[in-house]
């Protein structure tokens, strides 16, 4: 099964899981299987209209999924889904 | 042309040993300037190598004063400089290092009106700032100079690095062109950070300063690297630049700097300080609840408790609130805290978005009762 990698900020949604094994042969339904396990991930993913949040990052290995098909782009069951946010910290 | 004195033969002998610099490189670098946002966490390593590295000239801009717990990670400060302005303590300190470069500081904020006065005629920015609208404002700036921004971020153990120069890849905004909601990401204030890992990120944001200064090498250039320190997993990912993007792209939506703490709707500077109208204090809090007794809502981590609690209040943390609100009552007066008044403020923000309306939150969190109403307790 494909997995999705969850960046250390949203672990708070996912009880702590880091590595999630989801169902699913594109972006789009790896993310609505992610999404049945932990609902509470929905509002940092999505925004109020259903879109993808747009510091919300999908890469499919290196690539990101906007240089690919978007969220149609095909997955297999090896693939390795990265979601990188925008992180701020530095100064203080 | 700038030369190097005797002196400076000497200092930088290792590296006018490697071919890369060698003697061309090291007056390259000494007719260098550098503009640093922030003398914190990232600043401290660049600030330090950058001097040792013999940049000309070097700027460092920060208002903040040196405390106790930024000892933890900002190894440019020490005990001696608690309480003494930031920029001034970096620069004796850099000087110290290397009395043969200029360190210019500027005590101020980075925002939109003294920015491009500032950061005219610096070859590049390097951003070891803490918060959305400094990095948007920094990668806006660093692009109409046409100059590249060394990019560093970091969060618990996680670290993010990248260069973005327009002209030759992505900027900032091609990958993020929009900030976070600002309750969706918590800050290192509130979610903590591994003393060190500013220390390995600032320390690449310094090495692709100077590539990018002297010419050498494949910088970070259209690569975003992650870093967990827990893992020791160094990871990269392509960016490319993104066609519509609203600074970068050949039809730019926006040409001049812009109101930043609106566009990210959260202020740069001292969210803490930011008055609101909800905040209690801890002594009206505790006069308060001689005669009622309000729900404390403690929205920090278990761990966070060990240090310091109040053994009435109820503990949800703020990952978990919102799945959690069946536990709440909308008719209870509800007064939330945590360790300093930032998270719980943003707890009130989903309560108000879920009905709740007798909401207080605690100015300056646990601490600020610690301080004011139960000295028993420790301040952390």
């Amino acid at each position: 099964m494909p997995i999705i990698k969850i960046p250390t900020p949203l672990r708070a949604y996912t009880e702590g899981e880091k590595d999630i094994s989801v169902e699913g042969k594109t972006v789009n339904a790896a993310l609505d299987s992610l999404l049945s396990i932990y609902p509470d991930l929905k509002k940092s993913i999505y925004n109020e209209y259903g879109q993808l949040r747009a510091f919300v990052n999908l890469f499919l290995g290196e690539e990101h999924i906007r240089d690919l098909e978007g969220l149609d782009t095909p997955l297999t069951e090896k693939d390795l889904l990265l979601i990188i946010p925008s992180i701020a910290g530095g100064r203080g | 042309m700038t030369t190097l004195t005797d002196q400076e033969f000497l200092r930088y002998s290792r590296h006018l040993l490697i071919p890369e610099v060698g003697l061309a490189g090291q007056e390259k670098l000494k007719a260098s300037s550098a503009l640093i946002i922030g003398t914190g966490g990232l600043g401290s390593p660049i600030a330090l190598y950058l001097a040792a590295a013999g940049i000309g000239r070097i700027g460092l801009v920060d208002y903040d004063m040196v405390e106790d717990s930024n000892l933890q990670r900002q190894i440019i400060h020490d005990t001696n400089t608690l309480d003494k302005l930031k920029v001034e303590s970096a620069r004796a300190r850099m000087l110290g290092l290397n009395p043969y470069i200029q360190v210019d500081s500027y005590n101020e904020p980075f925002t939109a009106e003294n920015a491009m006065r500032i950061a005219t005629g610096y070859d590049i920015i390097i951003d070891g700032s803490d918060n959305f609208p400094t990095r948007y404002l920094s990668n806006d700036v660093a692009v109409f100079l046409g100059i590249p921004n060394i990019y560093g971020s970091i969060y618990q153990f996680d670290g993010q690095a990248s260069v973005f120069y327009a002209k030759e890849g992505p900027c900032y905004r091609c990958l993020f062109p929009t900030p976070p909601p600002p309750h969706l990401v918590p800050s290192c204030a509130d979610g903590g950070v591994l003393g060190v890992l500013p220390g390995t990120i600032g320390s690449i944001q310094a090495t692709e300063a100077i590539k990018v200064l002297l010419g050498i090498g494949s910088s970070l250039v259209g690569r975003l690297m992650l870093y967990n320190a827990l893992e020791m997993s160094f990871d990269y990912v392509k960016l490319k630049k993104n066609p519509k993007c609203p600074v970068c792209s050949e039809n730019p939506t926006i040409t001049e700097l812009i109101d930043y703490e609106e566009f990210c709707g959260v202020p740069g500077h001292h969210i803490d300080e930011m008055p609101n109208e909800w905040d209690i204090s801890a002594l009206d809090l505790a006069t308060e609840m001689k005669s009622s007794s309000p729900l404390l809502l403690d929205v920090r981590e278990p761990h966070e408790q060990k240090i310091s609690n109040l053994p009435e209040a109820k503990n949800i943390p703020f990952g978990e609130l919102a799945s959690r609100l069946s536990e709440l009552n909308t008719a209870q007066e509800i007064v939330v805290f945590c360790r300093t008044g930032n998270r719980s403020l943003y707890a009130i923000e989903i309560l108000l978005g879920a009905g709740f309306r007798k909401l207080k939150n605690l100015e300056g969190g646990i601490n600020e009762w610690a301080e004011d109403v139960d000295t028993s307790l420790s301040i952390y």
